[in-house]
Order: C-alpha cells, then structure tokens, then sequence
C-alpha cells in the first residue's frame, strides 16, 4: 500500500509518519512538497503534525491554501483515503473536508503527555482493526487542539456517527478529568460524513513501538492497510 | 490616496475565550473589579488600491474574510473602510 504523506514549512511530524509507516508498518511511502500539486498516485494520503506556516492566523488556515491541498482536496472528494494527525487535524478542518474547528485549549497551555482515546466507532477504514470500546494510548502534543463544533453540527456529527475516537481515562471511561484540552465532549478524532477523512489530535505516528512509551498507533495503520486489502480484493 | 481598511475578528459569543478569561482574572486581580468580561480577538490592517471603489473594497474585504482572515465555524467579524 502506498502512502503520500504532504509536507508544509514547519510541519515536523512528516519524519514520524514516514518512519512508522515504511520502517514499523513495511509500506511504501512518498513524501510531497507543499508546492507540488501531484500526490503520486497514493491509496491514503496522511497530513502530518507540526505547525505549518508558523500557526500564523490560525493553526492550519495557511497551509490550507498551498497548492498540494488542492489535490488532497479532489483526492478526498473522489473518495481517497486522507488521515490529518495534529495539525493535519486543524488543516482538513479549515479546508472544509472535516466540520468544526479546533481552538485554544482551555488550560492556555501546550499540553504534551500520552493520553487514552476511547475507539467509539470501528466502521471506518481507519479503526476497523480496533474493537469497540478499545482503549489506545497515544500521544498528544498541541497548544490548539480543543474541538469545537456548533450545536447544530454536534448533532449532525452524532446523527452519523462521525464521532471516532474520545479522550478517556485509563479504564475507558469518558470523564471531565480525562480531557486534555476542554474538547466539546471529550472529542478526539472524528470523520466526514462519507468516512473517508479521519482527523485526531493525538498522533499515532509517534506510537508506534513500546521503545517510545506506546504501540498503540500502530492499530490505526493497521486499519488503514486492512481497509485497503478489502478494498483490493 | 489608498483604502486603510481595519479588520476586527472576534470569536463567537457560543465559542470558549480562555484568553480572554485569563485576562479577565488579571485585570480582576489588579483592583479592576469592575470588568466583567473580556474577550480578546485579532486587528488586522489593510492598504488597498485607491482606485477601487468604496463598495469594491467593501466586496473585496467581504471576500477575504470569509476566505482567510476570518472561519466562519468560531469567529465573526466586523471592518471599516477609509480613504486616506
């Protein structure tokens, strides 16, 4: 399976995904300039973490104008798989190809430390190697990660199940205390309505070995490569 | 003579202001007992080409903020437009 991963000026979790994904994973894995509007043919396209542009406006409201988003934009509305980790996240939100927006956390403070999420969803190509209720340790890093949607969209999220992922406690339960960043019900990861786009704050690229604190991401990948195995068949 | 046009992005009343509380308690804290609320938002200047009309820059401005300056889904924003 081959991944594009996209790289902005000031991302700086591109190596991370590249590694997980050629060196944890085996697949292949293509890294695409900002300013190149070709993504090479990819079965997923990943948006890394980091802080394009400086996080100048607002995270990811620059970088969502660069030339390669134009592909990824028409990639993801053809039904191409897109996974936005971090600012990635912020990235798809303000292009529009995933609803709500993500704001300051609610502490001020860039908040850095493994947090549990709560899988909710499975029926998605990136969480169907997850079971329902899975509990998967992984890493936040991110001053601006608190999700925010209106009440309208809240509903239409939950009418679609577009909610994936929650930041939980160790044990899987959903709790205040368990939220990193005054997220709108705890909300981790979501999908669009057609559940090809998945965006998440916490980064499954920098968990993907014990070595370095988790290996759960690695269940996100996994997913990713089994939905594309069934795809092929 | 150019446009001087003043942008002010504002986070929606709905939208969490931890800034804005932050320095709220602040000010309370100074002996500003008075201030109940402070919410913090983004200026922004323009210069824009003087040969454009008034409603022309008001498009234009319009425009860019629905496009970049602004996201609809937490902020609004209000600008004024002067010829100087």
């Amino acid at each position: 399976m081959r991944f594009s991963v996209t790289v902005f000026p000031g991302s700086n979790c591109d190596h991370d995904c590249e590694w997980v994904i050629k060196d944890v994973m085996g697949q292949d894995v293509e890294m695409v300039w900002h300013k190149e509007t070709d993504l090479r043919k990819p079965d997923c396209v990943v948006v890394p973490g980091g802080f394009s542009y400086g996080d100048y406006l607002r995270t990811g409201a620059i970088a969502r104008f660069s030339p390669v988003m134009k592909s990824v934009d028409e990639f993801a509305k053809k039904g191409g798989l897109v996974i936005g980790i971090c600012n990635g996240f912020q990235i798809l939100c303000e292009a529009g190809l995933l609803p709500g927006a993500l704001i300051r956390n609610k502490s001020l403070q860039f908040s850095c430390r493994n947090v549990y999420n709560l899988v909710e969803r499975t029926d998605t190509p990136f969480t169907g190697a997850c079971q329902k209720g899975q509990v998967l340790k992984l890493p936040i890093a991110h001053g601006e990660g608190s999700y925010f949607i209106d009440s309208e969209g809240m509903k239409k999220l939950k009418a679609n199940n577009q909610v994936v992922v929650r930041y939980c406690d160790e044990t899987g339960q959903v709790t205040p205390g368990s939220n990193p960043n005054g997220s709108l019900e705890n909300i981790a990861g979501i999908c669009n309505e057609k559940r090809n786009v998945f965006g998440l704050m916490p980064h499954p690229d920098r968990s993907g070995e014990d070595m370095i604190g988790s290996h759960d991401g690695q269940y996100i990948w996994k997913s990713i490569i089994k939905s594309f195995a069934g795809a092929a068949r | 003579m150019a446009w001087h046009v003043n942008v002010f992005v504002t986070l929606k009343p709905s939208v969490m202001d931890p800034q804005g509380a932050t320095v709220q308690r602040a000010l309370n804290s100074m002996g500003y007992k008075s201030v109940e609320s402070v919410r913090m938002g983004k200026f922004t200047e323009m210069e824009i080409d003087g040969a454009l009309s008034e409603a022309e820059v008001k498009k234009l401005t319009d425009e860019i903020c629905d496009k970049l300056l602004a996201n609809p889904n937490i902020e609004s924003y209000r600008f004024t437009v002067e010829k100087k």
